[in-house]
């Protein structure tokens, strides 16, 4: 457990030198993530030693956005504002993102199988 | 008494207490709009409006929870790679997929919101609202938008994909395991996951594997749409 805590704090940080060289183009820990998957994918690291900590820590994510969502409070305005907008953005985006993840991955695998 | 509820033992309480008290809602009920999230939300802004207690004050106890996003965004590489195996023989395609939803909901969401009114601020906050929450809050952060309001609007795209992602996919006769798991966690993350593996263990497996390479895919491409676009 202690040496997966101490695997994942490591590329949290190495991410996030990684982030600050490249001007916060892309978040530190979204590079920690790609570096951990590769770091498991070329065997330098046993998927073991991370296994436990992990499983804990992304189990119960949704615990870790509560005092960002209570943030919501300082954000009414905006919320108030442009309730109409979110709301027919987010419906019609999402409905656009699952028919074309959709089609293009059967039409991929049809034409994979002719 | 003050000083006791704003120490951040009693935050940390009333954090974990309130999404305990979510949970066990959510199960009695089962209705998807009173995820444990969104009481435990509701309860602690009803709790400093009624205290009178400012968010920073707030964030004294609540900043040890929010660092641990962070870690468990990283611990994610752990679940890409175990989910690896559902990749092999399908890489090319599924790789495909996920860059044309990623690029689809991205320039769509751009778009639509300029067209309703939205200002710069909001088009930002709603950019990353297919991808995970630890993800999209991230991203929201980098680019400028607020992430908490990203938070709700990463949660209602879920509940809403989650909800409509079944009819979407019997209107248009997707019939692939893999297209449709892909579709649910592309556009619906974590929820669209669990209907996902209502269809099947490959529609679920597929699905968890979305949730990552959307997230990956969504923060490389948004930086770049950025740039075209403005």
């Amino acid at each position: 457990m202690v040496k997966g805590i101490f695997i994942i704090l490591l590329f949290y940080f190495i991410g996030e030198c990684v982030s600050y060289l490249i001007k916060g183009f892309i978040p530190g820990s979204i590079i920690g993530m790609m570096l951990l998957f590769l770091a498991l994918y070329l065997k330098i690291i046993n998927p073991d030693s991370v296994d436990s900590t992990a499983n804990a820590i992304t189990k119960n994510m949704a615990i870790f956005f509560i005092p960002s969502g209570a943030g919501l409070m300082t954000s009414f305005g905006v919320l108030s504002k442009f309730w109409a907008s979110i709301i027919i953005t987010c419906s019609i985006s999402t409905i656009l993102v699952i028919a074309v993840v959709g089609i293009v991955q059967q039409q991929m695998e049809k034409g994979r199988s002719k | 008494m003050k000083l006791l509820i704003e120490s951040p033992e009693f935050i940390l309480v009333l954090i974990f207490g309130s999404y305990l008290f979510g949970q066990w809602v959510f199960k009695k009920t089962r209705v998807a709009i009173l995820h444990p999230l969104i009481i435990s939300i509701a309860i602690i802004i009803l709790f400093l409006n009624i205290t009178k207690m400012d968010y920073e004050t707030f964030q004294r106890g609540g900043q040890f929870v929010s660092f641990l996003l962070g870690p468990s965004v990283v611990a994610l590489g752990y679940i890409l790679y175990q989910q690896m195996s559902y990749l092999k023989g399908n890489v090319v395609s599924i790789l495909t997929s996920i860059f044309v939803g990623s690029v689809t909901g991205i320039v769509s969401v751009i778009l639509l919101a300029k067209i309703t009114g939205a200002d710069d601020a909001l088009v930002m906050t709603l950019e990353p609202k297919s991808v995970t929450t630890a993800i999209a809050m991230n991203i929201s952060a980098q680019s400028g938008g607020i992430p908490s309001l990203t938070a709700v609007i990463v949660l209602f795209c879920g509940i809403f994909g989650g909800i409509i992602g079944p009819f979407v996919l019997r209107i248009l006769g997707i019939k692939s395991s893999i297209a449709k798991g892909l579709a649910m966690g592309a556009s619906a993350h974590s929820v669209g996951t669990v209907k996902a593996m209502e269809m099947g263990v490959i529609e679920g497996a597929i699905s968890g594997l979305a949730i990552g390479l959307m997230g990956v895919m969504t923060a490389l491409l948004i930086p770049f749409i950025h740039q075209i676009i403005s």
